[in-house]
C-alpha cells in the first residue's frame, strides 16, 4: 500500500508521456507526407534565426502590449517547468521536495518561480480580455469562430489553473513554508486555509499537487489537437523558415529541365529520358491538395499560432476580400489532419474522399486576392510563408486546369506572342526615346 | 522634353566593338506605358548628365516573366527568362540598372537559377552610387522644403531589403520626408503586384490602391514620391479617385531629380 501513490504517479506519467509520443509520431507521419525540400543550405543563419525568432521573440516583439505579455508567458512557462523535474522525481520516488536540501538556492529558485506565476497569471487575464472583450478585429475574424476561438480561451483558463494549483500547493505545503525561504508569494496566501486542520491542509496540498501535475500532462496532450503546438514547432519553423530574400520565388525544376528540351534545337523529343529524370517530374504542378505541398509548409500549418498578424497586415484582407493568410495556414492544417485521419482508418493507405485542399477548403477567389506582396510573411512571428502555399496552388490552377481569371489569359497571352503583358510589339519597344 | 534623346543599343555598343558601363534594363512598363515612359526618359537624362556610359537592349529585350510566374504561368515565366538570359549573355553583360522592382527582383534573385547571373541595381540605388561616386549632384530646386512621403514598393523593400536609398535621395533633395502610418517593412501593397496589376480585383469593400492612397493623403503630402511604374499608376488613380490631383502629384524619384535640375 506504501508505494501506492508512486505506482499510480508512474502509469498516469507513463501513459501521458506514451499518448503524447503516440501523438508526435503521428504528427511526423503527418509532416512527411509533403514533399522534400531541400533546407541543408545556410546552416549558421538558420540557427541564428531560431535563436532570434523562437527563442529570442523579436518578431513578437514589434507589437509591444502584445509582444510583451507574450514573453511573460513563454518565460514563466519555460522556467517555471523547472520545478516539474522535481515534482517528476518526487512522485516516482515518493521523496517530498527532493531538491531543498541545496538550501539557499533552492529559495531563490522557487521564489522566481512564484513571482513568475504571478506574473503569467496576470498575463494571461489581460490575454483573455483583449480577445474577449476588446473586440480586436483579427481575433473576431471569420476562420476564427468556434473551435479556433475555444481552443484559445481554453489555454488561458488552463494557465490560470495551473498557477492557482502552483501557488496553493505551496501556500498549503506547511513544510515549505515552515523554511520560510522561497514562499515570497505564497505566504500570503497561507494564512487563507489557517482556519482548516492540519491534515485538511495536507489533503489540500497534496491535492494541488496531484492536480498541477496531472494538468500538466493533460496540457502536454492536448497540444497536438491545439494551435499552441507552436510553443514545440516555433524552433523547428523557425529553422527551416525562409532565407533567400522574399521577393525570391524558387524556379520549379520540373519546369525547368522541360523548358530547357523546347529551347534546344538539338534535342531529340523522342530521346529516352536519362536515367533518374523520371522520378524528377512530378505527377502535377503546383499544389491542389496537401500532399503536393512541401513538408515545410505542413510543418508551417501545424506551427500556426493563428494569431492573425499575416492577416491584419494583408492588402486584400484590409480592403474586404475573402483572402486571410491566416485561413490559408489553418485551412492547410485542417485539410492535412483529415488526411492523416484517412490514412489511420484505411491501415496506413489514403483512400480517394473526394476531397482536396483547393475549393473544398481554399477558394480561387481566395487565392486570386493575392498581390504577393509579403506583408504576411513578414508579419508572422514564427516564420511561415502563407504566400508559398497561395503560389504553389496558383501554379496548379493555371499549369493544370488553365483556369486563371480571363484577363490574366490575355496577359499571359500577350507575353508569350509580343515579350509585353499588353498587346504592344516587341518591334516598338525602343519608339519612347523618338516621342517627345 | 522635345529633343530627341541619344539612347544607344547594345547591338551598336557590341558594332563599335566596346562595351557599356551598364545595361539599363528599361521593363514592358518603362517601354510602353504613357506614364512609365515619363521615368525612362527621366533616368536616361540622369544618366546623360552623370556621364554614365549606359546602353539599352531595345527590341531585344523582353518582358522578365514576373507577371507571369506571379500569376503561377511557371513555364512562360521560365521560357522569358531563358530567352532574355541567352541575350544578356551573349553580350557579356555584368551590371544591369532597371527603374521597375519587379524586373530588379526577377533578374536579381530567380535569374540565377537559370543561368543567369549579374550585378543588378534598382535605379535609386544606382543614382545613390553616382551621388556617393560625386557623379551626380543633386539640387533641391523646386522640390526644396516640400513634403514628401515615399511608397515602398514591395519588391524592393521587403521583397529585397532596400529602404534607405530612395529616402536619401528624397532627403538630398533639402525636401520634408514623412513617413506614413505603414512603411517601411511594414508598407502598404499599391495593390498591383502578385499580377493584379492585369485584372480586376476580387469582391471587397474598397480598392488596395484607394487604402494606400488615404494613407499618404493622411500625412499631408504635396508630392508622393514612387520607385515603381505599377506603383505610380496606382497611386495616381487614387489621387484622382479622391480629386486631390490639383495639390498632391505623384512622381518617380528619378522624375523628382531630374525636375528639380530642369533636364
Ligand atoms: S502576400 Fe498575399 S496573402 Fe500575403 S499579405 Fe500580401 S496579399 Fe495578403
Ligand atoms: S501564419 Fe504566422 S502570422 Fe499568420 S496567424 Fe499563423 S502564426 Fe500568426
Amino acid at each position: 500500500m506504501m508505494y501506492l501513490p508512486q505506482i499510480l504517479f508512474a502509469i498516469v506519467l507513463l501513459a501521458s508521456i506514451g499518448y503524447f509520443a503516440r501523438n508526435v509520431s503521428k504528427l511526423r507521419r503527418n509532416i512527411t507526407l509533403g514533399h522534400d525540400v531541400d533546407v541543408s543550405d545556410n546552416t549558421s543563419q538558420r540557427w541564428k534565426n531560431m535563436a532570434m525568432i523562437a527563442l529570442g521573440q523579436s518578431k513578437m516583439v514589434k507589437r509591444p502590449i502584445a509582444g510583451a505579455l507574450h514573453v511573460i508567458v513563454y518565460v514563466g512557462f519555460v522556467v517555471i517547468n523547472i520545478e516539474v523535474l522535481e515534482i517528476i522525481i518526487d512522485g516516482l520516488a515518493g521523496t517530498h521536495r527532493i531538491f531543498s536540501p541545496i538550501g539557499a538556492t533552492y529559495g531563490v529558485l522557487i521564489g522566481i518561480f512564484e513571482i513568475l506565476a504571478v506574473l503569467v497569471f496576470v498575463a494571461v487575464v489581460v490575454f483573455w480580455l483583449r480577445r474577449n472583450t476588446l473586440k480586436l478585429k483579427r481575433f473576431w475574424a471569420n476562420e476564427m469562430k468556434g473551435w479556433p476561438k475555444d481552443d484559445a480561451n481554453y489555454i488561458l483558463y488552463f494557465e490560470m489553473v495551473l498557477m492557482g494549483l502552483f501557488l496553493t500547493m505551496n501556500a498549503t505545503d506547511l513544510e515549505f513554508q515552515a523554511m520560510n525561504s522561497g514562499n515570497v508569494i505564497s505566504q500570503f496566501i497561507a494564512p487563507w486555509f489557517s482556519s482548516f486542520s492540519e491534515s485538511s491542509i495536507h489533503i489540500i496540498e497534496r491535492s494541488a499537487w496531484w492536480l498541477h501535475i496531472v494538468g500538466i500532462l493533460i496540457f502536454l496532450n492536448y497540444l497536438y489537437f491545439s494551435k499552441h503546438l507552436h510553443i514545440l514547432l516555433a524552433f523547428p519553423n523557425t529553422y527551416y523558415g525562409r532565407i533567400k530574400p522574399q521577393g525570391q520565388f524558387e524556379n520549379l525544376e520540373a519546369v525547368t529541365s522541360e523548358v530547357k528540351m523546347m529551347m534546344d534545337p538539338d534535342a531529340d523529343p523522342y530521346a529516352a529520358p536519362e536515367a533518374g529524370a523520371e522520378d524528377e517530374v512530378p505527377a502535377k504542378f503546383g499544389a491542389s491538395d496537401v500532399q503536393d505541398l512541401s513538408w515545410v509548409n505542413l510543418l508551417s500549418a501545424y506551427t500556426c499560432t493563428e494569431c492573425g498578424r499575416c492577416t491584419s497586415e494583408c492588402p486584400a484582407n484590409q480592403t474586404g476580400k475573402k483572402l486571410s493568410p491566416r485561413k490559408i495556414m489553418m485551412d492547410t492544417r485542417d485539410r492535412l489532419v483529415e488526411v492523416g485521419k484517412n490514412i489511420d482508418a484505411n491501415n496506413g493507405e489514403f483512400k480517394d474522399d473526394g476531397k482536396q485542399l483547393l475549393d473544398d477548403y481554399i477558394t480561387k477567389e481566395e487565392l486570386w486576392a493575392c498581390t504577393s506582396c509579403n506583408a504576411c510573411v513578414e508579419a508572422c512571428p514564427v516564420s511561415i510563408d502563407p504566400l508559398n502555399i497561395i503560389m504553389q496552388m496558383r501554379q496548379y490552377l493555371v499549369m493544370e486546369q488553365s483556369a486563371a481569371p480571363m484577363e490574366l489569359n490575355n496577359m499571359m497571352t500577350n507575353i508569350e506572342n509580343n515579350g509585353a503583358p499588353w498587346p504592344y510589339n516587341q518591334m516598338d519597344r525602343l519608339n519612347w526615346k523618338n516621342e517627345a | 522634353m522635345s529633343e530627341q534623346l541619344n539612347v544607344p543599343t547594345m547591338a551598336e555598343f557590341m558594332a563599335a566593338g566596346k562595351k557599356p558601363e551598364v545595361l539599363f534594363w528599361v521593363g514592358c512598363a518603362g517601354s510602353f506605358d504613357d506614364r512609365a515612359k515619363k521615368i525612362t526618359k527621366a533616368f536616361v537624362k540622369l544618366l546623360h548628365r552623370s556621364k554614365v556610359e549606359f546602353a539599352v537592349l531595345g527590341t531585344e529585350e523582353s518582358c522578365t516573366g514576373d507577371p507571369a510566374k506571379r500569376a503561377g504561368n511557371e513555364f512562360l515565366f521560365q521560357m522569358q527568362a531563358v530567352t532574355n538570359i541567352e541575350v544578356l549573355n551573349a553580350y557579356e553583360i555584368k551590371k544591369i540598372v532597371t527603374a521597375c522592382p519587379h524586373c530588379f527582383n526577377t533578374i536579381k534573385n530567380e535569374y540565377p537559377g537559370l543561368g543567369g547571373s549579374y550585378e543588378v541595381m534598382h535605379h535609386t540605388q544606382f543614382l545613390k552610387s553616382l551621388l556617393d561616386e560625386g557623379r551626380l549632384t543633386i539640387e533641391g530646386g523646386q522640390f526644396k522644403g516640400k513634403r514628401i512621403t515615399f511608397h515602398d514598393p514591395c519588391y524592393l523593400g521587403r521583397g529585397n531589403g532596400v529602404y534607405e536609398a530612395p529616402r536619401e535621395l528624397i532627403r538630398k533633395l533639402d525636401a520634408e520626408l514623412v513617413e506614413m502610418k505603414s512603411c517601411k517593412s511594414r508598407g502598404l501593397c499599391c495593390g498591383a503586384g502578385g499580377a493584379q496589376m492585369f485584372k480586376d480585383a476580387e469582391p471587397g469593400d474598397k480598392e488596395v490602391n484607394i487604402a494606400r492612397t488615404e494613407q499618404a493623403i493622411d500625412v499631408k503630402p504635396e508630392i508622393i514620391a514612387a520607385g515603381c511604374p505599377f506603383c505610380n499608376t496606382m497611386m495616381t488613380d487614387g489621387v484622382k479617385n479622391k480629386e486631390r490631383e490639383a495639390d498632391i502629384a505623384v512622381m518617380d524619384i528619378a522624375e523628382l531629380i531630374a525636375n528639380a535640375q530642369d533636364l
